[in-house]
C-alpha cells in the first residue's frame, strides 16, 4: 500500500519534483560559489597588512569592522529568519514590491554561505606559512600578487573539503526558502501533500530525493579533490646518459 | 670599487627587545661576505632588514647611494634577491613555474623570455632534470638550488643568503655550497650568513663577525680566522674548532 503511494507520487508529481530538484540545485550551487567569492574578497581584505597612510588605514580598519559584524550577524541568526527579514525588509522599504523569488533566494544563500566561508578562507590563508609570503616578497611580488600567484591557489586546494561541505549543507538548507515561497525541493512537497492529503509518504519520497543529491553531489565532489590533489608522479626529463631516456618517479600516495 | 649597499647605524628592536644596536657595513660591487656569529645575535634580523622583510627602526641602509625606504620597495627587491633558510618555495608551482612566475608578474617578461632564462639558471644549479618536479617532490638540497635558480632568474645584483644549508642533511650541504661557490667566481655580490666555517674562509672576500646586536669584527679570511683580534670572536671561533 505505502510502497504503491509512494510510486504514485513519483509517477504522477515527477515534473514538480523535478522542477524543485532543479530550483534546490541552481540556488544551492550559486550560493555556494558566490559564497565562496564573498569568502575570498573578506579573506584577502583581513589578512592584508594594515597600510602606513593613515586614511588607508582608517578606511581598512573600518572595513574589517563591517566584515566582522557581517560574520557575526549572519553566523548568529538563522538562515529562516534571515530570509523574511531580507525579504520583507525590501518590500517594506520598496513600497510593498517584492524581490523576484529565485533571485531572492540566491542572494540569501550566498549572504549567509559568505559568512562562513569568510572564517573558512581567514583560516585557511593564515594556515599557509609565512615562508610562502616572504618567498614571494624576496622576488619583488607585491602582497597581493604573492596572496594571488602563491597563497590563494594553495588556499583553495587545502579548504576545498569544507567548502563541498558548505554546499551539501546548502542542498539541504535552502529548504528553508519555502517561507518566502521559493518553489525549490520542500515547497513542491508542501505542494503535493496540500492535494493528496498523503503527508508521510510525499515527505518520504523527498527525503529520498534531497538524500540522492547530497549523496551524489558528495561523491562528485571527493572526485574532484582527488584529482586536484594532483599527479603523484612526475617525470624526470633526459637523464645524462641518453636525453630520449624519461624516469618516472611515483610518490608514495597520500591517504 | 663602486658600493652597492651601505649600512650606517642599523637600529632595529622588536618591541623593547633590541636586537641590532648600531650596524655598520659597507658592500662593494661583487664582494662576497660571510656573516657569521653566535645565535641571536641578530644575523638574520640584519638581512631580513636589508631586504625589507624586517622595517629598520633606525638608521639608513643605502642602495647605491639611495635610502632603500624612498626606493620602490617590490622594484628594490628585484636588485636584491634573497634565499631562505626554508628554501620557501612556491608549493603550488613545479619548479620551473617558480623561476618563470617571479619573472612574468614583477619583471613584466614575457613568458618564453622567461623560460629560457630560468632553464639558464636551472642547468647552472643542476636541476635540469628536474623542472617539472613540485617543491615536495624534492630533497632539501634540490630545493634550495632551485630557490637559487629562481633568485637568479631575476637578475639581481645582490643576494642575500640567510643560512641557506642549515636546514639541509649534511650529506645534501655540499651540493648548495658548490652552486653558491661558482656564483661568487661570476662578480655576482653576496651576503652569506653561514655557519660553514671552511666555505666561508675559502670564498668570501670579507668575513663579519656578529655580537650582540653589532658588527664586532671584520676582515678578510686570513685575518678574522687566522689572528681574530676581540676576545668575543676568539672565543666563538674556538668554539667552532674544537666542535
Ligand atoms: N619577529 C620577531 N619578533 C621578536 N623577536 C624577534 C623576531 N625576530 C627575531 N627576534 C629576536 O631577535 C634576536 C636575533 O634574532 P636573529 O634571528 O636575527 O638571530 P640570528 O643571529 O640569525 O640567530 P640564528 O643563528 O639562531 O639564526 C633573537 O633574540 C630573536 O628572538
Ligand atoms: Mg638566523
Amino acid at each position: 500500500m505505502f510502497f504503491v503511494q509512494v510510486w504514485e507520487i513519483v509517477v504522477k508529481y515527477h515534473s514538480y519534483l523535478l522542477k524543485g530538484m532543479g530550483t534546490t540545485l541552481l540556488i544551492a550551487l550559486i550560493g555556494t560559489i558566490v559564497g565562496l567569492v564573498i569568502g575570498l574578497l573578506t579573506g584577502i581584505v583581513r589578512t592584508t597588512p594594515f597600510s602606513k597612510n593613515k586614511l588607508l588605514c582608517g578606511l581598512h580598519k573600518t572595513l574589517n569592522s563591517i566584515i566582522s559584524v557581517y560574520i557575526e550577524v549572519f553566523r548568529g541568526t538563522p538562515m529562516m529568519v534571515q530570509s523574511m527579514v531580507i525579504y520583507w525588509g525590501y518590500a517594506f522599504l520598496n513600497g510593498g514590491s517584492t524581490l523576484p523569488l529565485i533571485p531572492a533566494g540566491i542572494f540569501i544563500v550566498s549572504i549567509n554561505t559568505g559568512a562562513y566561508m569568510a572564517e573558512i578562507v581567514r583560516g585557511g590563508i593564515i594556515s599557509i606559512d609565512k615562508g610562502q609570503f616572504e618567498g614571494a616578497y624576496s622576488v619583488g611580488m607585491t602582497h597581493f600578487q604573492a596572496m594571488m600567484q602563491v597563497v590563494i591557489p594553495q588556499v583553495m586546494r587545502n579548504i576545498l573539503p569544507s567548502v563541498s561541505n558548505e554546499f551539501v549543507i546548502n542542498i539541504k538548507d535552502t529548504s528553508v526558502l519555502n517561507v518566502i515561497g521559493v518553489a525549490e525541493l520542500y515547497y513542491m512537497a508542501g505542494a503535493i501533500k496540500a492535494i493528496n492529503f498523503q503527508t508521510f509518504q510525499t515527505y518520504t519520497v523527498v527525503c529520498v530525493l534531497y538524500f540522492i543529491m547530497t549523496f551524489t553531489v558528495t561523491r562528485i565532489l571527493r572526485l574532484i579533490e582527488k584529482k586536484l590533489n594532483g599527479k603523484a608522479n612526475y617525470t624526470i626529463c633526459g637523464s645524462q646518459s641518453d636525453s630520449h631516456a624519461e624516469i618516472h618517479v611515483h610518490e608514495q600516495e597520500e591517504s | 670599487m663602486e658600493t652597492v649597499i651601505s649600512i650606517e647605524h642599523l637600529e632595529k628592536s622588536f618591541g623593547d627587545h633590541k636586537v641590532l644596536l648600531d650596524v655598520n657595513l659597507s658592500v662593494g660591487k661583487g664582494e662576497v661576505i660571510s656573516v657569521i656569529g653566535s645565535s641571536g645575535s641578530g644575523k638574520s634580523t640584519m638581512l631580513r632588514c636589508i631586504n625589507l622583510l624586517e622595517e629598520p627602526t633606525g638608521g639608513v641602509i643605502r642602495y647605491k647611494g639611495e635610502d632603500i625606504l624612498s626606493l620602490n620597495t617590490s622594484k628594490y627587491r628585484t636588485h636584491v634577491g634573497m634565499v631562505f633558510q626554508q628554501f620557501n618555495l612556491f608549493e603550488n608551482m613545479s619548479a620551473l613555474e617558480n623561476c618563470v612566475r617571479p619573472q612574468i608578474k614583477v619583471l613584466k617578461r614575457k613568458r618564453a623570455e622567461a623560460e629560457v632564462v630560468a632553464r639558464e639558471y636551472i642547468d647552472k644549479v643542476g636541476m635540469s632534470a628536474f623542472i617539472n618536479a613540485r617543491p615536495s617532490q624534492l630533497s632539501g638540497g634540490q630545493k634550495q638550488r632551485i630557490a637559487i635558480a629562481r633568485a637568479l632568474s631575476m637578475n639581481p645584483e645582490v643576494i642575500l643568503f640567510d643560512e641557506p644549508t642549515s636546514a639541509l642533511d649534511p650529506e645534501m650541504v655540499g651540493e648548495v655550497l658548490d652552486v653558491i661557490k661558482s656564483l661568487a667566481k661570476t662578480g655576482l655580490t653576496m651576503i652569506v650568513v653561514t655557519h660553514e666555517m671552511a666555505f666561508a674562509r675559502e670564498v668570501s672576500d670579507r668575513v663579519i663577525f656578529m655580537d650582540g646586536g653589532i658588527v664586532l669584527e671584520e676582515g678578510t679570511p686570513t685575518e678574522l680566522f687566522g689572528n681574530p683580534k676581540k676576545p668575543r670572536t676568539r672565543e666563538f671561533l674556538s668554539r667552532f674548532l674544537n666542535g
